[in-house]
């Protein structure tokens, strides 16, 4: 077995072990915290497979930002009110069934596709070069220019939503 | 290297268990985390899929930022919603919010 | 540093304005005092009106925009008849969801003029949608006509139930836009583009991979749960009632033409080569969509959970519509009787909650089917427009209603699927049921039902009536645009 091949076992039992932890611990902090773990073992992976600049904007936007701000509102409205819930009888199993479902699906999907393609294999260095981000920069801003523009737009959009929702009119009450 | 098929298969599993985290709890914070791993899972496919395709194509790569700013815009709404009800109700357990009611 | 390429301005212009406008709307309500509230309405309106003259203008052209550099076949956008057509059906419906919600607002206490810019972003999310030939656009579009709409269903804020209704309908509509991302992913990975067209150019080429197949299934199931596709309605009944009755209504149609406009172009475009996978899909979305709507709607009390089961049960007649979609002798037809079909909901739609509106009063009292006993003696004209767009739900003549139930029928009939059509003539004739119920409630009962003097509103729905009841004898020149618009995609 390759150093690359052990690599990535244990960090994919790690990540799983990390989303079922997020999935069955009472305390939403602690959920949050083990998405976080979650999150940076799959920042290594975009490193595995040559995403440098991927891997450093999962650190920084998902397990920075937004697991912080998941963390600020949680502790805000106080973790210990955040109670799991009654939970219907049949709610688990049926979620339990489509989950696997899917699971099953997409695993066969997967192992399905034609063999051959599933094992070709690329030069790594070219992928991992600085070109390769300053490829990724002119794409950004030529063919993908629309999809980044709608994404601003969409930025905007949400911290207007917030604002409406969250901010007091003068002389409303709490 | 890796098989392609080793990571669809892990992002596969991740997307499971936020499925079930969404359709299980009733607990909206915990909701709106198993969504962020859906999200998770689904950029995990994206990359793959890039490096294995063809690595010269970069949009694979641009959609997965695309879908950072995506999550990161719906999780600033999504709070700001929780926090909202919270004033209202002093709860965030949303009740009959059966996702399994049909 | 590239030009600027005005073609590419040119085709999203009307989307362009719009946006620029909601931007501008949002700084300008900063300096309108909160008294003079109705200058931010009249200023959302003459924008859209502003945004539906340059539509129209487009009328005819049909161009590409904003194409990958060297390959100018793969374009994230597109301009055609149909893009145009949704589009000014979608402006109209942003119109009347002002006319409909500045006096609500005002009534309920809830008067900001954020609401319009937010409905502005939210139908600029729509046209985009309308026009997207790319997944990634796809994807995009879906996520700002959502955006704004959680926030508007959470509006009122200090009713508990408005504030449940935005939490539940951002949930689940996250989830769903997880599938679909999940889907597109598939398809990604199946095909090595998010282009429409790369996708139908490589689809058609080789075998069909269990990968593109999965992949558009769950795009299925993401686009379902947007449109309120039974099984995936849940939400539906617990945000339409919650949510401000205006929002409501704007949702209603806006949403479900957005979604059908998405359908179309994914899966019309880019799935056609599935249609022996996906046709039975639909075909059993759109059945149990009619049943399942229809019966629940019976057991309903309050008037805004019928009308919400009611949207359901015309999901289900409009995914009809599309069944027939790889098959292109039949579809263009059941295409554009479905364009036919949403214009007619739109309409009819908007005036039957528009005298919900009139009526409702607040703390949500005036919302029981109860509550419109003895209208037609108080009220003659708001019970006449409320009978004739009961009327255009069930499908009678001489409505809006009854014409696209005719075309959409003789469609489905055509393309050879007779057990749908029969699904169809039977649902609507147990709608009847429960429609005919408020009918009743307004003649023969007596009561005292009380509704506000607003101008705008009274307008809306006088004009809606009018609509339905004069379009229904000449619809021949819209049902010709609509087809006219479908030609050229299939």
């Amino acid at each position: 077995m390759s150093p690359e091949l052990i690599l990535f076992l244990v960090l994919s039992l790690v990540a799983i072990a990390a989303a079922i932890g997020m999935l069955i611990s009472p305390n939403p902090v602690y959920s949050a915290l083990f998405l976080v773990i979650n999150f940076s073992t799959v920042a290594v992976f975009y490193l595995i497979l040559g995403a440098p600049f991927i891997a450093m904007a999962q650190i920084t936007i998902y397990a920075g930002a937004i697991m912080v701000l998941f963390l600020f509102v949680i502790m805000l409205l106080g973790a210990e009110k955040l109670a799991p819930g009654k939970v219907l009888p049949y709610q688990k199993p049926l979620a339990i069934g489509l989950a696997i479902v899917l699971m099953v699906e997409s695993v066969y999907a997967v192992l399905a596709r034609n063999p051959s393609d599933a094992e070709i294999i690329v030069p790594t260095e070219a992928a991992n070069s600085i070109d390769a981000m300053r490829d990724l920069g002119i794409m950004l801003f030529s063919d993908y220019l629309l999809p980044f523009e709608v994404t601003s737009i969409l930025l905007l959009v949400a911290m207007i939503g917030a604002i409406v929702l969250t901010k007091r009119a003068k002389g409303e009450q709490e | 290297m890796i098989p392609l098929s080793w990571y669809l298969i892990l992002s596969a599993a991740l997307f499971s268990i936020g499925l079930f985290g969404v359709m299980a709890r009733r607990n909206a914070i915990a909701i709106l985390l198993g969504i962020e791993l859906m999200f998770n899972a689904v950029n995990i496919n994206l990359v793959a899929f890039w490096r294995y395709l063809d690595p010269t194509i970069m949009n694979g790569q641009v959609f997965a930022i695309i879908v950072f700013a995506v999550a990161a815009a719906e999780v600033a709404v999504g709070l700001a919603l929780v926090i909202s009800v919270y004033r209202n109700r002093k709860t965030v357990v949303v009740d009959d919010l059966d996702l399994l009611k049909w | 540093m590239p030009p600027i390429n005005f073609n590419d301005i040119e085709v999203l212009l009307p989307l362009i304005i719009l946006v620029i406008w909601a931007c501008l709307l949002l700084l300008v309500d900063l300096f309108i005092p909160k008294k003079h509230k109705w200058l931010t309405a009249l200023l959302a309106a003459f924008g859209l009106a502003l945004t539906l003259g340059f539509t129209l203008s487009q009328l005819g052209s049909e161009s590409n925009g904003f194409c990958a550099t060297g390959k100018p076949s793969i374009c994230m956008v597109v301009l055609d008849g149909f893009s145009v057509l949704v589009n000014a059906l979608l402006l109209l419906t942003g119109l009347l969801g002002v006319a409909l919600a500045y006096g609500y607002l005002k009534r309920m206490g809830i008067e900001r003029g954020e609401y319009y810019t937010l409905m502005l972003f939210s139908i600029s999310g729509m046209m985009l949608m309308a026009q997207a030939s790319d997944l990634i656009i796809v994807f995009l579009a879906l996520e700002l006509l959502s955006l704004p709409l959680y926030v508007l269903s959470a509006f009122a804020r200090s009713n508990s139930d408005s504030q449940e209704a935005g939490l539940k309908y951002f949930l689940l509509g996250a989830f769903s836009s997880g599938f679909i991302l999940y889907g597109i992913a598939l398809v990604y990975g199946a095909t090595g583009s998010t282009s429409l067209s790369q996708i139908f150019e490589i689809a058609s080429v080789g075998t069909s991979s269990l990968l593109l197949t999965i992949g558009a299934a769950l795009i299925l199931v993401g686009l379902g749960f947007k449109v309120a596709a039974v099984p995936f309605h849940m939400w539906t009944p617990d945000v339409y009632q919650g949510a401000p009755t205006p929002v409501t209504a704007f949702m209603t149609a806006g949403a479900k033409i957005a979604g059908f406009a998405a359908l179309l172009r994914v899966f019309g475009s880019a799935f056609p080569n599935l249609s022996e996978d996906i046709t039975p899909i639909l075909w059993a979305l759109s059945a149990a969509t009619m049943i399942v709507g229809n019966l629940l709607a019976i057991a309903q009390t309050n008037i805004k959970r019928m009308l919400a089961y009611s949207s359901i049960a015309h999901t289900g007649y409009i995914l009809m519509a599309f069944v027939p979609y790889g098959n292109p002798e039949v579809a263009p037809v059941s295409i554009a009787a479905g364009l036919f079909y949403l214009f007619a909901y739109t309409i009819t739609n908007f005036g039957a909650w528009g005298v919900v509106i009139a009526l409702e009063q607040k703390e949500s009292k005036g919302l029981q089917i109860s509550d419109y006993a003895g209208l037609r003696r108080k009220y003659p004209v708001l019970a006449g427009a409320m009978t004739v767009f009961m009327f255009s739900l069930i499908g009678f003549p001489p409505t809006l209603g009854m014409v696209g139930k005719f075309y959409l029928f003789r469609a489905v009939l055509s393309g050879g699927y007779t057990g749908l059509a029969i699904i169809g003539v039977v649902t609507s004739l147990v709608s009847a049921f429960y429609y005919l119920r408020v009918v009743v409630n307004m003649y023969m009962f007596a009561g005292e039902p009380k509704t506000d003097n607003e101008f705008w509103l009274r307008f809306t729905i006088a004009g809606a009536a009018l609509v339905t009841v004069v379009f229904s004898l000449v619809p021949q020149g819209l049902f010709a645009w609509a087809s006219r618009a479908v030609l050229k995609l299939f």
